[in-house]
């Protein structure tokens, strides 16, 4: 095993070009638990703690431009405003000590379909800045997650950075494990109100080979916001809207059954995490929140 | 590979490095300093918890090559890390106070055992641990010491809830965590009595 | 019963010490506590030796089969690679060991019968050079039918996990797969059925419970010159892993010198070996020191777990409330070797029926040999698995009845002098109507705990914690009860006894008491209670405990909530021989100076030579001068007779244990998550010989008693035998944010037969924790709820 420690990005993106089996690590979450268990043994280890870049975001107008590195702590501490899904689902992460290392970049390169961050990656609308020395792209979220720990990067890119849409409009992110913290998620659910394009979008983690989103929930949803004119009169969902969503949204699992959970069980855990998800940001809509909001 | 990294202010240089060894395994079978512990090697249960660069994170998932050049503070440099804070008049919030000596005069009854190694300075945290009943098989304590340290100086107030998330990535399998409340309650009071 | 108003009992007084301080009955500190918070105390883990190899065992990647072939030479040609070694390395013929049944290979020969049984073992220079020789070694196996239920294993054509039995139970059984059986029968069950006015049964599933202490197994063996070794190990026992060693090496007792390192946490994991044989023979065939350190991965198949049951619970009750009969049947599963399997299965059986007054029972219980990973000693042993489903039993009487559950279970509660259905005589308080009366007293928590001042939820307090699953929604509160019985120290006539060698001499002009047994501190604060004990019956200050090791007789094991009383014993019983000898030192150095030597009875108090009207006659330090006095001497407490194998009848049990919970809890009723809001204790200890390790050790058992309830289990694939979950991401313990706070009531009520009057208290929490908070969730949801853990698919209808 060999340890690449690249000074720069650039050196960073040579060394993966170079040695394109390179394991890049970070917080090392899911590479060192996999190098301690003897589950891998990687040929090289190109270590990005280094890359400064990697630890820092920025703020646009429409998006956050996020650090592949940018650990989860900065992310529901500082992030809260701009990208309350992913702050939420930041807050869920395994533990502190996690927290403090890990980014969403590691989630990402993972590509594991309990990563927590993927549903609120999902739901607010995101973009991957894969980077090799060929050249930059950006890889819209839909896209990125291409089978069980796999994604669309190329042998030789490394992720830079994930350039997420701004809330506008309320987010929430729930996750289901057997314990009440430090927890891999059975299945979890993200909920974006995106108000500006009169849509909401969704994402669903652990109940399917990659994380993915309820479509035909969405569908469903934006027409029935639209048809009753919610947008604008601002009342509340009525049950049977909010029940067909979640019926959809259980519907567009993939789950199975394994030691975390039964399929059956992550069905039914999304159908009523999509309808808890959708009171409450429908509710921070309509701005009559405060006793529905979750606190932490 | 080679690593030079500061532990506990000292400058520590390890050789031979397998580069796929932790942080973990070098403080505790390269450089003598086993105080940190290896209970999950996987993240889970925090007892490898050490300050990296300031900030708490599980050794365990550290890997050897990525602490060249940083500072690692481990539980064994715990009351150093105290003592300086206390010097400097607080921590990055100024408002961490001089617990120390607070936590040192207060001797609870009967402590007074030729084995309970009297005259070792102690961080407030480590002493209001003992004091507490927060020890049993002391397996998991050096890593909750290092997370409840860090927690006291971000947080001297914290309410119950703030201690259980702060310590939520430590599991302990003797005390049910009640005496480690109580223990974490009493170095923020302590704490707070001293400023 | 309720309404009683006979005194229950009371605490010993002591006279003897009582104005010393840091005695018996404070709350004293560790004497290991500075070195813990300081990281300095060196477990097992953290031995380092120069020049030391390190070990690493190959496991057995399949749960049954035949190994057809092992090839270790492209293992042993790796630059590194001191040592590969195989059953056939063995130097002795003695290949196996085990507890009470010498079943277990020490690498396995010719066939494994679980899932990561040691195959072979490899020395190398570095642990990743072990782990890649390990990897190297080539098995061939061929696979063999698996036996994972009674059904399969007491098969007329099953195969025979074990051949040619000859162990004390293979007479007995019906049948090879079955390690030992025992029955309980007392009364007539039939004749009692028919007086009773409600009948309730119930089937009852126990899931397989990791001890998950959290110092992993390890050790350091070096080998010496006289050819012996010295192992520095973490145990529960020095004495009975001595035992198993020495044979399998070949070497004589006193030349495996074993040393207590620090222990990491035991709960009954330590009681088996797990690589102690293993670094020896590295280290005797090596030349070189050998560490070995296992892993999260590897300690789960490193240890034996809690048995997994199914227990069938027949009981009935009269109209009036009063209990009739318990007719029960009770199946552990003991895995592939026996371990304990046979004496958990005396306690399930001989304490099924629970801390109630029932005269007609019949209760079978049987532990069979399967290809699932070996059972054995966890905290609790037997009895957990029973309360569980007893206590299940008596809330849905109650409710047949119509009766308040704790009223029911208080009006059928035992007493001093109820026949258990053993025959044996409870002859010591049993204060469990007390108990129950006491923890339903306690003030409950408010409701709505979580809502904040600002009317917004806390999600740490809700189901679900940190996740955010609710923010209210779907959360139900339910608060449910249960009270369990745990027999103290080894039963069935075993010779249970502990050896302590006491001195006491003049150091730096003051008197000081050394203590020095083989008791295993697993962090239970053994070490703690003996220097109190000496300060008490000595009257000084200063008390030493020397480290556990073999160079002084058994302690026997930490275990059965045992060491207090039984250790402990010993180290008052040394103490109080070490006191006669230096008042008759006394006596002959100053008899002549004060009649009160002779007539009066004379204390030791403050380092001073007392008399019992508080008139000091000499300074210790006086009386010692130069000498010093010692005693090593072993003390047992009264002898206890094996259950009749027919019957079950027989005095079994030397003491018994009581605790009593009410847990409340929230459940999320509509994703199936549960917040355990508190889960209140009253216990009695006896006499609280430490009040702070004490309550510490009754929060620590409740919270492994929450663990079974709600979390843990060991997931075995039943077409396969092999674990599913073997690590901490997938085997879950309670976190801080999983535990409530656990108020506990103390209750001190004197077992006269005990030192002190103390009670062991270790155990008795683990039980009825676990049952109350199941009673709670079926308060809560309104679910029968008959398996542990509950899942949320159980509390959702998708499992």
């Amino acid at each position: 095993m060999d340890f690449l420690r690249p000074a720069s990005w650039e050196e960073a993106l040579a060394a993966k070009a170079e040695h394109p089996t390179a394991v890049p690590i970070a917080g090392g979450t899911d590479v060192m638990v996999e190098i301690n268990f003897d589950h891998r043994r990687p040929e090289y280890l190109l270590d990005l703690t280094r890359i400064g870049d990697l630890y820092e975001w920025e703020t646009g107008e429409r998006s956050v431009r996020l650090g592949a590195s940018v650990p989860y702590t900065r992310i529901m501490e500082d992030l809260r405003g701009e990208l309350p899904g992913l702050a939420l689902a930041s807050h869920t992460v395994a533990s502190p000590q996690i927290r403090n290392r890990g980014g969403v970049g590691g989630n990402l390169g993972t590509a594991s379909p309990a990563g927590d961050a993927h549903p609120a990656l999902l739901a607010a609308g995101a973009q991957v800045e894969a980077e090799s020395v060929r050249g930059t792209r950006l890889i819209p979220i839909d896209d990125f997650y291409t089978g069980v720990k796999r994604n669309a990067l190329a042998p030789d890119e490394l992720i830079r950075a994930v350039h997420i849409d701004r809330a506008d409009g309320p987010q929430q992110y729930s996750k289901v494990g057997t314990r009440n913290a430090m927890v891999i998620a059975v299945c979890a659910f993200g909920l974006a109100l995106h108000p500006e394009s009169r849509t909401v979008r969704t994402g669903i983690g652990s109940a399917a080979p990659t994380p993915v989103r309820a479509k035909a929930a969405e569908e469903f949803l934006n027409a029935a916001l639209e048809e009753g004119g919610f947008w604008d009169n601002g009342k509340i969902i009525t049950p049977s809207v909010a029940k067909q969503f979640a019926d959809l949204c259980a519907g567009a699992c993939n789950p199975i059954d394994d030691v975390r959970g039964t399929a059956s069980y992550r069905r039914h855990a999304v159908g009523v995490m999509a309808r808890r998800t959708l009171t409450w940001t429908w509710e921070s809509y309509r701005g009559t929140a405060t006793r529905t909001e979750g606190v932490a | 590979m080679r690593v030079n990294f500061t532990v506990n202010g000292r400058p520590q240089e390890a050789d031979d490095v397998w580069e796929g060894e932790s942080l973990l395994y070098v403080l505790r079978e390269r450089l003598g300093l086993p105080g940190s512990k290896n209970a999950c090697e996987q993240g889970e249960c925090g007892s490898c918890t050490v300050r990296l660069d300031g900030v708490p994170v599980c050794s365990c998932l550290v890997a050897a090559g990525q602490v060249e050049g940083r500072e690692v503070v481990t539980v064994e440099g715990l009351a150093d890390h105290a003592k300086r804070r206390t010097e400097q008049g607080g921590c990055g919030t100024g408002s961490c106070g001089t617990s120390l000596d607070a936590a040192q005069r207060r001797q609870p009854p009967g402590a007074a055992d030729s084995h309970t190694g009297e005259g070792t300075e102690l961080a407030p945290i480590q002493q209001a641990f003992i004091d507490a009943g927060a020890v049993q098989c002391g397996f998991c304590t050096p890593g909750l010491l290092v997370a409840a340290d860090d927690m006291l100086e971000r947080n001297p107030n914290p309410t119950d809830a703030d201690i259980r998330e702060a310590l939520s990535g430590n599991l302990c399998r003797c005390t049910g965590y009640e005496k480690i409340m109580d223990a974490v309650r009493l170095a923020a009071a302590r704490q707070g009595e001293a400023v | 019963m309720p309404g009683r108003s006979a005194p229950l009992g009371t605490p010993t007084k002591v006279t003897q010490g009582s104005k010393t301080k840091g005695g018996i009955g404070e709350s004293t500190l560790r004497p290991d506590g500075t070195l813990k918070v300081t990281g300095e105390f060196a477990y097992s883990s953290d031995m380092w030796h120069e020049d030391m190899l390190w070990g690493q065992i190959l496991r057995s990647t399949t749960a049954h089969a035949e190994i057809v072939s092992i090839d270790t030479a492209e293992a042993l040609a790796l630059p590194g690679v001191y040592a590969v070694m195989t059953y056939d390395d063995l130097p002795t013929d003695v290949r196996n060991y085990g507890l009470e049944i010498q079943d277990t290979p020490v690498l396995a020969h010719g066939r494994v019968r679980h899932h990561g049984e040691p195959v072979a073992i490899v020395a190398a220079d570095h642990p990743e050079t072990a782990r890649r020789a390990a990897a190297k070694i080539k098995v061939e196996y061929r696979d063999l039918p698996v036996i994972t239920d009674e059904a399969s294993a007491t098969a007329p054509d099953a195969i025979l996990i074990h051949d040619n039995r000859t162990d004390r139970h293979s007479g007995h059984v019906d049948h090879p797969n079955i390690v030992h059986r025992q029955p309980i029968v007392r009364g007539n069950v039939e004749a009692a059925r028919e007086r009773a006015d409600f009948v309730v049964t119930g089937e009852y599933t126990f899931g397989m419970q990791d001890q998950a202490f959290l110092g992993p197994e390890s050790g350091l063996a070096v080998p010496a010159e006289d050819g012996g070794v010295d192992l520095y190990i973490a145990t529960q026992w020095l004495h009975s892993d001595l035992r198993q060693i020495a044979p399998v090496l070949g070497l004589p007792e006193d030349k495996v010198r074993m040393t207590m390192s620090g222990v990491g946490g035991a709960f009954g994991g330590r009681e088996d070996l797990s690589m102690q044989i293993h670094a020896c023979l590295l280290a005797l065939r090596t030349g070189k020191p050998v560490k070995i350190v296992y892993n999260r991965f590897e300690s789960f198949f490193g240890h034996v777990h809690r048995h997994p049951a199914k227990l069938t619970y027949e009981h009935g009750a009269t109209k009036d409330g009063k209990l009739t009969h318990l007719k029960a049947r009770i199946v552990l599963d003991g895995g592939a070797y026996a371990s304990t399997s046979a004496a958990v299965v005396g306690n399930a059986a001989s304490l099924g029926a629970g801390p109630y007054a029932i005269d007609d029972v019949d209760i079978d219980c049987v532990a069979l040999y399967t290809n699932n990973p070996p059972c054995g000693a966890m905290r609790g042993f037997g009895a957990v698995q029973a309360c569980f489903a007893y206590e299940a039993q008596m809330d849905k009487l109650a409710d047949a009845v119509g009766m308040d559950r704790v009223e029911f279970r208080r009006l059928n509660a035992m007493e001093q002098g109820t026949l258990l259905p053993t025959g044996q005589a409870v002859d010591s308080p049993a204060p469990v109507a007390e108990l129950l009366r006491r923890v339903k007293a306690m003030p409950l928590p408010p409701e709505r705990q979580w809502l904040t001042a600002g009317e917004a939820a806390d999600v740490r307090q809700l189901p679900g914690g940190l996740s955010n699953t609710t923010h209210g929604e779907g959360v139900v509160r339910g608060i449910g009860y249960a009270v369990g019985i745990k027999n103290v120290g080894f039963s069935e006539g075993f010779d249970d006894y502990s050896t302590a060698r006491v001195r006491m001499e003049v150091v730096g002009g003051e008197p000081v008491a050394t203590v020095h047994t083989a008791m295993a501190e697993v962090g239970q604060g053994g070490v703690t209670v003996h220097a109190q004990i000496a300060r008490t019956e000595l009257g000084v200050a200063q008390v030493t405990i020397q480290p556990a090791d073999t160079q002084v007789g058994s302690a026997g094991s930490t275990s059965a909530s045992r060491q207090t009383y039984v250790t402990g014993g010993a180290v008052k019983n040394s103490c109080e021989l070490v006191r006669e000898k230096v008042l008759e030192l006394g006596r002959r150095k100053f008899g002549s100076y004060h009649p009160a030597w002779a007539t009066a009875e004379l204390l030791l108090e403050g380092g001073k030579v007392v008399t019992d009207a508080g008139e000091v006659l000499a300074d210790l330090v006086d009386v010692l001068g130069d000498e010093s006095v010692e005693v090593e001497a072993e003390w047992r407490h009264r002898p206890t007779e094996p259950f009749d194998l027919r019957t079950g009848q027989g005095f079994g049990h030397v003491q018994y244990s009581f605790a009593a919970h009410r847990a409340v809890v929230e459940v999320d009723t509509e994703l199936g998550l549960v917040k355990v809001i508190e889960l209140a204790c009253a216990q009695d200890v006896g006499k609280a010989l430490n009040p702070l390790s004490i309550v510490g050790q009754i929060q620590g058992g409740t919270t492994q008693g929450l663990g079974i309830a709600v979390m843990e289990e060991i997931v075995v694939d039943p077409k396969t035998a092999k674990v599913r979950n073997p690590s901490f991401t997938d085997y879950l313990i309670p976190t801080i944010l999983d535990t409530p706070t656990i108020p506990v009531d103390v209750l001190e009520l004197a077992d006269d037969h005990a030192p002190y009057g103390l009670r062991g208290v270790g155990e008795a929490p683990t039980l009825s924790s676990t049952p109350a908070v199941l009673a709670a969730i079926r308060n809560a949801t309104g679910l029968e709820l008959a398996k542990t853990p509950v899942r949320p698919e159980h509390l959702t209808g998708t499992g």
